[in-house]
C-alpha cells in the first residue's frame, strides 16, 4: 500500500523532450504551477521591497523612479502573470479532465501552445524590467504611459500576449466542460469547482479580446501617435480607461471565482458534508459572470463620468455583491452538523472566509459613491483589493496546492509544518494589510513614494506584517519541496472525498484513469457514502 | 472499449468517437470567432465614439474614400465566401479535385482583394491621409480630421490582416487536399477555415457601409 | 456639519463631510454585525461538529427556502439603502451653489496652482474663506492628476483635455492637506498641497497681499518666498543635495555642463530662460521634467527668485571661507 505507483504521468515517458512537447493535460498544469510559482516569487520581492521602502519617509532604499517602477511591476506581474493564471491554468488544467473523468482537455495541442504563448508572454513583460522597466502603475492609463520614458511597450506586449494564453486555456475548457463529462455526469451533477472554472473560462474568452485591443490601441499610440487618447490630437484618455476596466473588472471575477470553487470543494470535503446550497453556489457563479460585465464604471466614480452612469454602475455593482454573500452564507451553514477536521486545506478555507469577507464587505464602501469619492485610490483600495485577491484568490491557491499536492505527487507534506505557515501566512497578512485600510480611510494615498509624518505608524506595522508573511512563505516552500521527496506516500485518496480524481491513483496514469469512470453518486453525497480516507490507515 | 475498431487515424485518444470530436472542434470555433467578434467591437466602439464626437470630420473625411474600389472590394469577398463554402460541400461529396479548385479560386479572390487595398492605402499614403501626427493632408475642414483616418487604418488594418491569416491557412489546406489528408469522414478543418473566412467577409460587410457609405 | 476623527477618518470640515461620514459609519456597524455573525457562526460550526476519529455518515440537507430567501434579501435591502444614500450625497458634492466663488485650479507635474477671480494667483497653497461654498474648475497640463482633500471628503480626477468641476464649503478655519491620487510620475508623492481657510475678512486681506506682487519685502526676501510657496522646493534643494532638478546652493557664477554637451554659465539670463523655458538648456545628469512658469510667474517674481538664488552662492561662500 505505501508505495507510489511504478508508472504515473510524472515518469511515463520520461525525458525533458517528453515534457517540452507534451500534451498531457496533468504535466501542462505542472509546468503551469512551476512557471506561475517563479512568478509569485518575483512579485513577491517586488512586494517585500516596496514594504521596506514604506518603513519611514523619506528614502529607506530606493529611489522615487525605482519605487514606481517596482509597485508597477509587483502589480502586473502579480496579476498577469500569476493570479490570472494561477488556479485556471495550473489546478484547472490538472484538476478538471480528472473531475469529469476526462482523458484530456478537448484540444491538448492548443493547450501546450497556450502554456509556450504564456512563457512568451511572461518574457515579454520580464524584458521591461532590464530594458527600463515600466512606471505606470498595472493599469497603464493614459497619458501618463503615452509619455513616460520606461518600456511600456514590452509591457504592454506582454501582457497582449498572455490575454491570448488565457483565452485559449478559456476556450479548451468550456468546450471540455460541454463535450466531455463523464457517463452520467449531468451539469447538475459537476463538482462546483468545474462550475466555477466554467464561469471563469466565460469571462476569460468574453472580456480578454476586449484588453487585448486596448493595449494594441495603447501601443500603436506610442509608437506612430495616432491621437485616439491623446487629448492634444483631439483623443480621449479617459476612453482608455473605458476600455481598460471592461476587461479588468471582469478580469477580477476570473481571479477570485476559481477560488470560490475550490473552497467549495475544501468546505465539503473536510467538513464531510453535503454542500449546502449547490445550485444557488453554481448559478451565483454565472450570475457574477454576468453581472461583472456592467459595472466597470465604478473604476471611475471620480474621473468625471455623468451622474445617471455613476448611478447605474454603483447599483449595478451592489448586486454583484450579493451572490458572493450567498455563497459565504452556503459555505458556512455547510459545516453545521458536519464532520469537520482541520488539516491545512480547510485551515486555508477558513482563512478565506475570515478574509474575503472583510473583503467583500469593504468593497460596500466603495460601492457607495459618497464614501467612494473619499476612499478612491487611497489605501483603503490597496487594502480592499488586497483582503479580495491575496486573502480570497491565494488563501484559495494556497488551500487547493495542499489539497491536490498528494494528487500532484502521490507524497504528503508536513502536517505539522504546514499548520505552522497557514499561521504566520494568516497572522501576517492582516496585520500588514488591516493597517493599510485605516491609513486609507485617513486620507493615505496609493502609490506614494514618501508620505506625511502622521501615517507613519500604521506604514510601520504594515511593513512589519510584511515580514511575518514573508517567512509564513519560506516556511511553505521548505516543507512543500521536502515534501516532493521525502513526503509519505499518500494514496489515490487521503482526504476521503467524493469526486472523480481521487478515484485514480496518485500521481495518476498518463491516461489518467484504467476505464472512464461512470457517474453513481453525486459529487458531495457524504450523507449516503463514507469514502475511506487512505491517509488514517498509515497513522 | 477497443482502441483499435473503429478508431480512425485522426480521432484524437480522448475523444470517445468521431461526432464528439466533430461536435468539440466546431463549439471551439464558434467561441474563437466570439472572441474575434469582441476584438473588432472594441474597435467599433471606439468607431461610435469618435464618430459622434466628430460627425462633421468623419462626413468631411469618408468623402475621400473611393466608393468603387470598396464596392468591388465587397464582391470579391463576398464572392470568395461563396467559393469557400463550395469547398466544403465539394469534400462532404467526396470530391477532392473540385474542393481543390474552389480553394485555389478563394486564395486568388482574397489576393485580389489585398491588391485592391493596397492601391486605396497607397493614393493616401501619397495624399498624406495618415493616422495621428503623421496626417499632413490639407483638403479636409475641421479640427483633427486625422481621427477619421487613424480609425479607418486600424480598423482595415486589423482586417487585412485576418486576411493574410485567412488566406494562410488556406494554403495550408490546399496542401493538405493534395496531400488526401481529408475526405467526406473527415473535414474540419475545411469547415472550420470557411466558419473563419465568413466572419472575415461579415466584418468587411459592417465596415464598408461604416467607412465609405454612410456620411 | 464637521465630525470629530475617529480611527477610522480624519476630522471631517466641510459642509459634506458629515454625511459621508454617517453613510460610512452605518456601512462600518452593519458590516461588523454580519462579519462577527459569519465569524462566530464558523467558529462555533467548527468546535462544535469537530471529527472524531473516524468520520460516518453526515446530515444531507442541503437547502431551505426560508433561510436562503432570508439572506438573499437581508442584505439585498441593506444595499439598496446604501445605494439610495450614497447616490444622493454624491448628488450633492455635484451640484454646485450659485454664490460659490470660482477658482481656477491647474495641475501639471508636480504642483498644483490656483488662480483667484481677482486674477491673483498661488502655488500648491489654496486659500479660501470659511463658511463660503468655492467651486474649483479644474484642468491638467499634461497627465492626469487628481485632487484629493482628505478632511474635505472631496476627490475629482483633473484630466487634460477637459474642465472637471468639484466643490466645497469648509466649515473651520485651519490648515489641511491637499493630495494628489492619480499617478503622475517621479514627484507624485511630492505633489501635496495646502488648503488654508481662514476668515472672511483675512481672505479679503489675503487677496489684497496677493495683488501687490511681494510690496514691503527685499527682493531676496520675496524670492525666498516664492521659493516655497511656488513649489521650487518640490525639485531643487537649496542645502545641495539633489532632487528631480539640480540643487540651488552655490550654483550661481559656476559654470556647468548641459545635456547637450555646452557648457553654460549660470548668470542671470540663464536662470531667466531656465524658468520661463526649461528644456531650452537643461543640466546634464536631469531629466527634462520641468514645466514651463510662463505666464504662472510676474517678471518681478522672477527677479526675485533670481536675486534668492543669488543669494545661496554668498551663503556657500561664506561656508566656504
Amino acid at each position: 500500500m505505501n508505495k507510489l505507483p511504478d508508472k504515473s504521468y510524472l515518469n511515463d515517458p520520461k525525458g525533458l523532450k517528453s515534457w517540452l512537447l507534451t500534451r498531457d493535460h496533468k504535466r501542462i498544469g505542472l509546468m503551469y504551477l512551476y512557471a506561475i510559482m517563479t512568478a509569485f516569487l518575483l512579485g513577491g520581492i517586488f512586494a517585500m521591497i516596496i514594504r521596506l521602502e514604506l518603513l519611514s519617509p523619506g528614502k529607506d532604499l530606493i529611489d522615487a523612479d525605482t519605487y514606481n517602477q517596482f509597485f508597477t511591476l509587483h502589480g502586473a506581474i502579480m496579476i498577469f502573470l500569476f493570479i490570472i493564471p494561477s488556479i485556471p491554468a495550473a489546478f484547472g488544467n490538472f484538476v478538471l479532465p480528472l473531475m469529469i473523468g476526462a482523458k484530456d482537455v478537448a484540444f491538448p495541442r492548443l493547450n501546450l501552445a497556450s502554456w509556450y504563448i504564456y512563457i512568451l508572454g511572461s518574457l515579454f513583460a520580464l524584458y521591461s524590467i532590464i530594458t527600463g522597466a515600466v512606471d505606470t502603475g498595472w493599469t497603464f492609463y493614459t497619458p501618463y504611459s503615452t509619455e513616460t520614458t520606461t518600456s511600456v511597450i514590452s509591457m504592454t506586449l506582454g501582457v497582449f500576449i498572455l490575454g491570448f494564453s488565457s483565452i485559449f486555456t478559456g476556450l479548451n475548457f468550456i468546450v471540455t466542460i460541454h463535450k466531455l463529462r463523464a457517463p452520467g455526469m449531468t451539469w447538475f451533477k459537476m463538482p462546483l469547482f468545474v462550475w466555477a472554472l466554467y464561469a471563469t473560462a466565460i469571462i476569460q474568452v468574453l472580456a480578454t479580446p476586449v484588453l487585448g485591443i486596448t493595449l494594441i490601441l495603447l501601443i500603436i499610440e506610442r509608437v506612430v501617435g495616432i491621437g485616439i487618447f491623446d487629448p492634444a490630437m483631439g483623443g480621449d484618455p479617459v476612453l482608455y480607461q473605458h476600455f481598460f476596466w471592461f476587461y479588468s473588472h471582469p478580469a477580477v471575477y476570473i481571479m477570485i471565482l476559481p477560488g470560490m470553487g475550490i473552497i467549495s470543494e475544501l468546505i465539503s470535503v473536510f467538513s464531510h458534508k453535503k454542500i449546502f446550497g449547490y445550485k444557488a453556489i453554481a448559478f451565483s457563479s454565472l450570475g457574477i459572470a454576468f453581472v461583472s460585465f456592467l459595472v466597470w464604471g465604478h473604476h471611475m466614480f471620480v474621473s468625471g463620468q455623468s451622474e445617471l452612469a455613476a448611478m447605474i454602475f454603483s447599483f449595478l455593482t451592489f448586486f454583484v455583491g450579493i451572490p458572493s454573500g450567498i455563497k459565504v452564507f452556503n459555505w458556512v451553514t455547510t459545516m453545521y452538523r458536519g464532520s469537520i477536521s482541520l488539516e491545512a486545506p480547510m485551515l486555508y478555507a477558513l482563512s478565506f472566509l475570515f478574509l474575503f469577507t472583510i473583503g467583500g464587505l469593504t468593497g460596500i464602501f466603495l460601492g457607495a459613491l459618497s464614501v467612494d469619492v473619499h476612499l478612491h485610490d487611497t489605501y483603503f483600495i490597496v487594502a480592499h483589493f488586497h483582503y479580495v485577491m491575496m486573502g480570497g484568490t491565494v488563501m484559495a491557491f494556497l488551500g487547493g496546492l495542499h489539497y491536490w499536492w498528494p494528487k500532484f505527487w502521490g507524497r504528503m507534506y508536513s502536517e505539522f509544518w504546514a499548520r505552522i505557515s497557514v499561521a504566520l501566512i494568516f497572522v501576517g497578512f492582516n496585520v500588514t494589510f488591516f493597517s493599510q485600510f485605516i491609513l486609507g480611510s485617513q486620507g493615505m494615498p496609493r502609490r506614494y513614494y514618501n508620505y506625511l509624518d502622521q501615517y507613519q505608524p500604521l506604514h510601520g506595522f504594515s511593513t512589519f506584517g510584511s515580514w511575518i508573511l514573508g517567512l509564513g512563505f519560506v516556511v511553505m516552500a521548505v516543507y512543500l519541496i521536502h515534501a516532493i521527496f521525502r513526503g509519505k506516500v499518500a494514496g489515490a485518496n487521503p482526504w476521503g472525498a467524493l469526486t472523480f480524481e481521487w478515484t485514480t491513483p496518485s500521481p495518476p496514469p498518463h491516461e489518467n484513469f484504467d476505464k472512464i469512470p461512470t457517474m453513481e453518486h453525486g459529487p458531495y453525497d457524504y450523507d449516503k457514502i463514507v469514502p475511506r480516507s487512505t491517509l488514517a490507515e498509515s497513522d | 472499449m477497443d482502441q483499435t475498431v473503429g478508431h480512425p487515424e485522426f480521432l484524437q485518444h480522448h475523444f470517445s468517437d468521431v461526432e464528439q470530436q466533430r461536435e468539440s472542434a466546431k463549439l471551439g470555433m464558434w467561441i474563437f470567432l466570439l472572441t474575434e467578434v469582441l476584438l473588432f467591437g472594441g474597435l467599433f466602439c471606439a468607431y461610435s465614439i469618435y464618430r459622434s464626437w466628430n460627425p462633421e470630420i468623419f462626413h468631411n473625411a469618408h468623402r475621400f474614400l473611393d466608393v468603387y474600389l470598396g464596392t468591388l472590394n465587397t464582391v470579391v469577398l463576398i464572392v470568395s465566401s461563396v467559393t469557400m463554402a463550395l469547398a466544403i460541400r465539394s469534400m462532404q461529396l467526396d470530391r477532392k479535385k473540385q474542393t481543390l479548385i474552389f480553394l485555389i479560386v478563394t486564395l486568388a479572390l482574397a489576393a485580389a482583394f489585398l491588391v485592391v487595398k493596397y492601391f486605396e492605402y497607397s493614393h493616401k499614403f501619397h495624399l498624406g491621409q495618415l493616422p495621428g501626427k503623421f496626417y499632413t493632408f490639407t483638403g479636409i475642414e475641421g479640427t483633427n480630421p486625422h481621427i477619421f483616418f487613424s480609425v479607418y487604418f486600424l480598423m482595415t488594418g486589423l482586417h487585412g490582416i485576418h486576411v493574410i491569416g485567412g488566406m494562410a491557412v488556406i494554403t495550408w489546406l490546399i496542401f493538405k487536399t493534395r496531400g488526401r489528408t481529408f475526405s467526406s469522414q473527415y473535414y474540419t478543418p475545411i469547415e472550420m477555415t470557411g466558419l473563419y473566412w465568413h466572419l472575415v467577409d461579415l466584418i468587411w460587410i459592417f465596415l464598408f457601409p461604416l467607412f465609405y457609405l454612410v456620411g | 456639519m464637521d465630525t470629530t476623527g475617529t480611527i477610522f477618518l480624519p476630522s471631517g470640515h466641510s459642509t459634506i463631510a458629515g454625511e459621508v461620514d454617517a453613510l460610512f459609519n452605518f456601512i462600518l456597524y452593519a458590516s461588523i454585525v454580519l462579519f462577527l455573525l459569519v465569524i462566530f457562526l464558523s467558529a462555533y460550526f467548527v468546535i462544535r461538529y469537530r471529527r472524531q476519529k473516524e468520520a460516518g455518515l453526515t446530515y444531507g440537507k442541503d437547502h431551505n427556502i426560508k433561510l436562503e430567501i432570508a439572506w438573499t434579501l437581508i442584505p439585498t435591502i441593506l444595499i439598496i439603502i446604501v445605494f439610495v444614500w450614497g447616490f444622493r450625497t454624491y448628488l450633492k458634492m455635484h451640484i454646485v451653489p450659485k454664490d460659490a466663488i470660482e477658482i481656477k485650479v491647474t495641475g501639471q507635474k508636480w504642483f498644483w496652482s490656483f488662480e483667484y477671480p481677482e486674477g491673483v494667483t498661488s502655488v500648491n497653497e489654496i486659500v479660501v474663506p470659511e463658511d463660503k461654498p468655492v467651486k474649483l474648475l479644474m484642468s491638467s497640463k499634461d497627465v492626469i492628476h487628481s485632487f484629493f482633500v482628505p478632511n474635505f471628503r472631496i476627490k475629482m480626477d483633473v484630466l487634460p483635455n477637459r474642465y472637471s468641476v468639484t466643490w466645497f464649503e469648509a466649515t473651520n478655519a485651519g490648515e489641511y492637506n491637499l493630495f494628489c491620487t492619480e499617478f503622475c510620475g517621479t514627484g507624485h508623492s511630492e505633489m501635496i498641497g495646502k488648503v488654508r481657510v481662514v476668515s472672511e475678512r483675512e481672505y479679503a486681506e489675503w487677496l489684497q497681499a496677493g495683488t501687490a506682487v511681494g510690496e514691503g519685502m527685499t527682493l531676496e526676501e520675496f524670492g525666498a518666498k516664492l521659493y516655497t510657496s511656488k513649489a521650487c522646493i518640490t525639485c531643487h534643494s537649496i542645502d545641495g543635495s539633489v532632487g528631480t532638478g539640480p540643487s540651488f546652493k552655490g550654483k550661481y557664477g559656476e559654470t556647468e555642463l548641459m545635456a547637450s554637451g555646452d557648457r553654460v554659465k549660470i548668470d542671470e539670463n540663464y536662470i531667466r530662460e531656465s524658468i520661463l523655458n526649461p528644456q531650452a538648456k537643461v543640466v546634464a545628469g536631469y531629466a527634462p521634467v520641468m514645466p514651463t512658469y510662463q505666464g504662472v510667474l510676474k517678471s518681478r517674481e522672477v527677479d526675485a527668485l533670481i536675486e534668492f538664488i543669488k543669494s545661496l552662492q554668498e551663503e556657500a561662500d561664506t561656508e566656504n571661507e
